[in-house]
C-alpha cells in the first residue's frame, strides 16, 4: 500500500537518501559528474608529477650546456636547445618546480590576507569596515604587476620575497568575496543562536561563519592559485624572478630575443605555464559547480 | 547643483586615494637602497664625509621623516615628480611622452575586447547549450590562461614570421616618413597585434559575462512581453536584452583598467610597444627610481579617472541610479 501523499512529494527513501549524503561527497559527486573538471585534476597531477620525479628520471641539469645552441627538437635534445645549448627539456621539467610552489604559497598568501581583511570587515562592520574597505580600494588602484616588480626589486629576488609579492597586490577580490559573505552569513539564525549563548567574537568568526563561508572561497582559492602562477611567469619572464632558480618564466624570457629565429625554447615552457593554468581553471569552474547549490540535484 | 552633490564627493575620494599612492611611494622611496645623495655621489667617483653631509643637506635629506614627506607631497602637487638621471630630463616630462601609446593600446585592447565578446557571448546566449555556445566557453577559459606574454611571441611567430603581414616590434617603423594620416595609418597597423595580445584575455572573460548576464535578461518578463507583442527578434535581443545585459560588462570593464595596465607592461615589452608598461621596465633594470615611482603614481591617477569614467558611463546607461550619489 502507497500512503496518499500529492504528486511530485519525494517519498521516505529519498528523503533518507538525501539527508545520508555528506556534503563533501556530494560535492564530490558534482564534481566527478563533470568531464572537464576531470580532465582538469587529471592534467594537474600530470604535471605535478613530472615536476616532482621528472628531473631525477631524466637526469640531464637544466643548467648543464649539452649541445650546439639553438639546436632544433630532436638534434641533441628532445625539445631542443636554448640560446647557450641547455637543454629545453631539462628545464621544463625543473621549470615546474618553482613556477607551482611560488604559485602555491602566493596563492595561500593571497588568501590568508583576504581572509582576515575581508572576515574582519564583513563582521564588525562599522568604522573597522570602512577602513578595510578604503584599504582594499587603494590596492585595486595600483597597478598590480607594477608593484609586484617595484616591491621584487626593492628586496633581492628569492622564491619567499617574490610569493609575498604577489600576494601582496592580488588579495583584494579575495576581501570583497569574503566580506559579502559574511555580510549575508552573520544575519542567519544560527549565528544570532551563537551569540545569544555568548560566544567569543573570535569563536564566531572563525568556528561559526568562515566553515559556512567556505564554497565560493574555495573556487576562489582556485583561481588565486591560477593567478599567482601567471604572475610568477610574468615576473620571472621580465628577467626579475630568481635568476638561479629555473622556471617557465625565465626560460621564455632569456631566449626571446631570438624567438623568431628559434621558436622552440620560448613555445614549449609556455605550452606548460598553458597547460597548468587551464588545468586549474578548469578545476575551479568544476568546484564552482559543485559548490553552488543551485545547481545540485541536477 | 545636484550634479556638483555628486561630483564632488567622488572628486574628494580620488585626491584622498592619490594622497595615498603618494605617501605609499614616499615608503617605497625610504626603503630602497640609495637615495639622490648616493647617486650623485656615485657619479662624481666618492666624496667625504662633509661633503657627503652637505649634498644631504641641500636635498633636505638631513630633516625628519614627516617634513620629508610633506616636502615630497608638495614637490608633486605642484607637478614635480622628480629628475631622471637616466633621460636628464624631468620625470613628468619623460612619461607625458610615454601616456599616449599606452592609452591607444589599453583602449584599443578594452574596444576589441567589449565589443567581440559581447557580441560572442550575446550570439552563444541565444543557443545555451549549443555548440557555438561550448565553443564560447573553451575560447574563454583558453585566454584566459595563455600567458599574455606567450600569446604575444605566438601571434609574432604567426603572423609576423611564418606569414609575415604584420610588424614585429615598435609603433612606427624606424624609416616612416609621411603626414599625419599616413602615420594614424602605420601606427595602427603596428597596433593590431599587440592590441590583439591584449585584448584575447578579457575577450574570454567579456564573453562569458555577457552570455551569462544575457541568459539571466533573456528569461525575464519584459522580454516575454517583448516577443508576444511580436516586436522582431533582433530588436528583442539587442535592443530590449542587451541594453540591461551589458551593465555587468561595463563595470567589470572599468574595475579592469588597473589590470590592464598591468597586462600592458608585459606586452609592450614584448611587442617593443613605446609605452608606461616599457618605461617601467626599462627603468627598473637601470634602478631609476625617480621614473618608476612616477610611473606607478601616473597608473594610478589614470586607473582613479577610469573608475570615474566608469562610474559616469554606468549613470548614462541605466537610468535608475541616475543622479543618485
Amino acid at each position: 500500500m502507497t500512503p496518499d501523499r500529492p504528486a511530485g512529494t519525494p517519498g521516505p527513501e529519498a528523503v533518507a537518501a538525501l539527508m545520508v549524503e555528506r556534503p563533501l561527497r556530494e560535492a564530490w559527486r558534482m564534481f566527478a559528474a563533470n568531464r572537464a573538471a576531470l580532465l582538469g585534476l587529471a592534467v594537474l597531477a600530470a604535471i605535478v608529477l613530472a615536476a616532482l620525479i621528472g628531473p631525477p628520471l631524466y637526469g640531464v641539469d637544466p643548467f648543464d650546456i649539452v649541445w650546439a645552441p639553438f639546436s632544433p627538437p630532436g638534434e641533441g635534445a628532445p625539445l631542443g636547445t636554448d640560446y647557450i645549448g641547455r637543454d629545453i627539456l631539462a628545464g621544463v621539467l625543473q621549470g615546474g618546480r618553482a613556477t607551482l610552489a611560488v604559485g602555491a604559497a602566493a596563492a595561500v598568501i593571497t588568501l590568508v590576507i583576504g581572509l582576515i581583511v575581508g572576515a574582519l570587515a564583513g563582521y564588525y562592520g562599522g568604522w573597522v569596515e570602512e577602513a578595510l574597505m578604503r584599504l582594499t580600494e587603494f590596492f585595486q588602484v595600483l597597478p598590480p604587476l607594477l608593484l609586484a616588480m617595484v616591491l621584487v626589486t626593492l628586496f633581492s629576488p628569492t622564491l619567499t620575497t617574490i610569493a609575498v609579492a604577489i600576494g601582496i597586490v592580488s588579495w583584494t577580490s579575495v576581501a570583497r568575496l569574503t566580506r559579502a559573505e559574511f555580510l549575508r552569513i552573520k544575519q542567519l539564525e544560527y549565528v544570532q543562536a551563537a551569540r545569544s549563548i555568548s560566544a567569543r567574537d573570535r569563536r564566531i568568526i572563525w568556528v561559526i561563519v568562515l566553515p559556512n563561508a567556505m564554497p565560493p572561497l574555495i573556487v576562489a582559492a582556485a583561481l588565486a592559485i591560477g593567478v599567482s602562477i601567471l604572475f610568477e611567469a610574468g615576473l620571472s619572464f621580465l628577467g626579475l624572478g630568481d635568476p638561479d632558480v629555473m622556471s617557465w618564466g625565465l626560460m621564455i624570457g632569456s631566449n626571446r630575443k631570438d624567438f623568431l629565429e628559434a621558436w622552440w625554447p620560448v613555445t614549449f615552457p609556455g605550452i606548460a605555464i598553458f597547460l597548468t593554468v587551464l588545468s586549474v581553471s578548469l578545476i575551479g569552474d568544476g568546484l564552482n559547480d559543485a559548490m553552488n547549490p543551485k545547481l545540485r540535484q541536477r | 547643483m545636484r550634479a556638483l552633490g555628486v561630483i564632488l564627493p567622488k572628486l574628494v575620494y580620488a585626491v584622498g586615494m592619490l594622497l595615498a599612492v603618494v605617501v605609499l611611494n614616499f615608503l617605497l622611496l625610504q626603503i630602497a637602497p640609495g637615495d639622490i645623495a648616493d647617486t650623485i655621489i656615485g657619479e662624481m667617483g666618492g666624496a667625504t664625509a662633509e661633503i657627503e653631509a652637505e649634498i644631504r643637506a641641500s636635498y633636505g635629506l638631513d630633516r625628519p621623516l614627516a617634513e620629508q614627506l610633506l616636502v615630497y607631497i608638495g614637490n608633486i602637487a605642484s607637478g614635480d615628480l622628480g629628475y631622471s638621471y637616466y633621460f636628464n630630463r624631468p620625470v613628468l616630462e619623460v612619461i607625458l611622452g610615454r601616456v599616449p601609446a599606452t592609452l591607444i593600446l589599453v583602449i584599443a585592447a578594452l574596444l576589441f575586447a567589449i565589443v567581440a565578446g559581447t557580441f560572442l557571448g550575446v550570439v552563444a546566449a541565444r543557443r545555451p547549450n549549443g555548440l557555438f555556445s561550448h565553443v564560447v566557453t573553451v575560447l574563454a577559459l583558453v585566454g584566459y590562461s595563455a600567458p599574455v606574454f606567450w600569446t604575444g611571441l605566438m601571434l609574432l611567430i604567426l603572423f609576423a614570421s611564418i606569414v609575415p603581414v604584420f610588424p614585429v616590434s615598435g609603433m612606427v617603423s624606424p624609416v616612416f616618413d609621411g603626414g599625419l594620416a599616413a602615420r594614424v595609418v602605420e601606427i595602427a597597423y603596428h597596433l593590431v597585434l599587440p592590441a590583439l595580445t591584449l585584448g584575447i584575455i578579457y575577450l574570454a572573460q567579456y564573453s562569458r559575462l555577457s552570455r551569462a548576464s544575457m541568459l539571466d535578461v533573456l528569461g525575464a518578463d519584459y522580454i516575454r512581453t517583448a516577443r508576444a507583442k511580436g516586436l522582431a527578434e533582433g530588436v528583442v535581443v539587442y535592443k530590449h536584452a542587451l541594453r540591461n545585459a551589458i551593465l555587468p560588462v561595463v563595470t567589470i570593464a572599468g574595475l579592469q583598467f588597473g589590470q590592464l595596465f598591468a597586462g600592458a607592461v608585459l606586452v609592450e615589452t614584448v611587442f617593443n610597444w613605446p609605452g608606461m608598461g616599457l618605461l617601467a621596465y626599462d627603468s627598473i633594470l637601470r634602478r631609476d627610481t625617480p621614473t618608476i615611482m612616477g610611473v606607478l603614481l601616473f597608473s594610478a591617477l589614470l586607473v582613479i579617472l577610469a573608475n570615474m569614467a566608469t562610474d559616469f558611463a554606468y549613470r548614462l546607461i541605466d537610468p535608475r541610479i541616475r543622479g543618485r550619489a
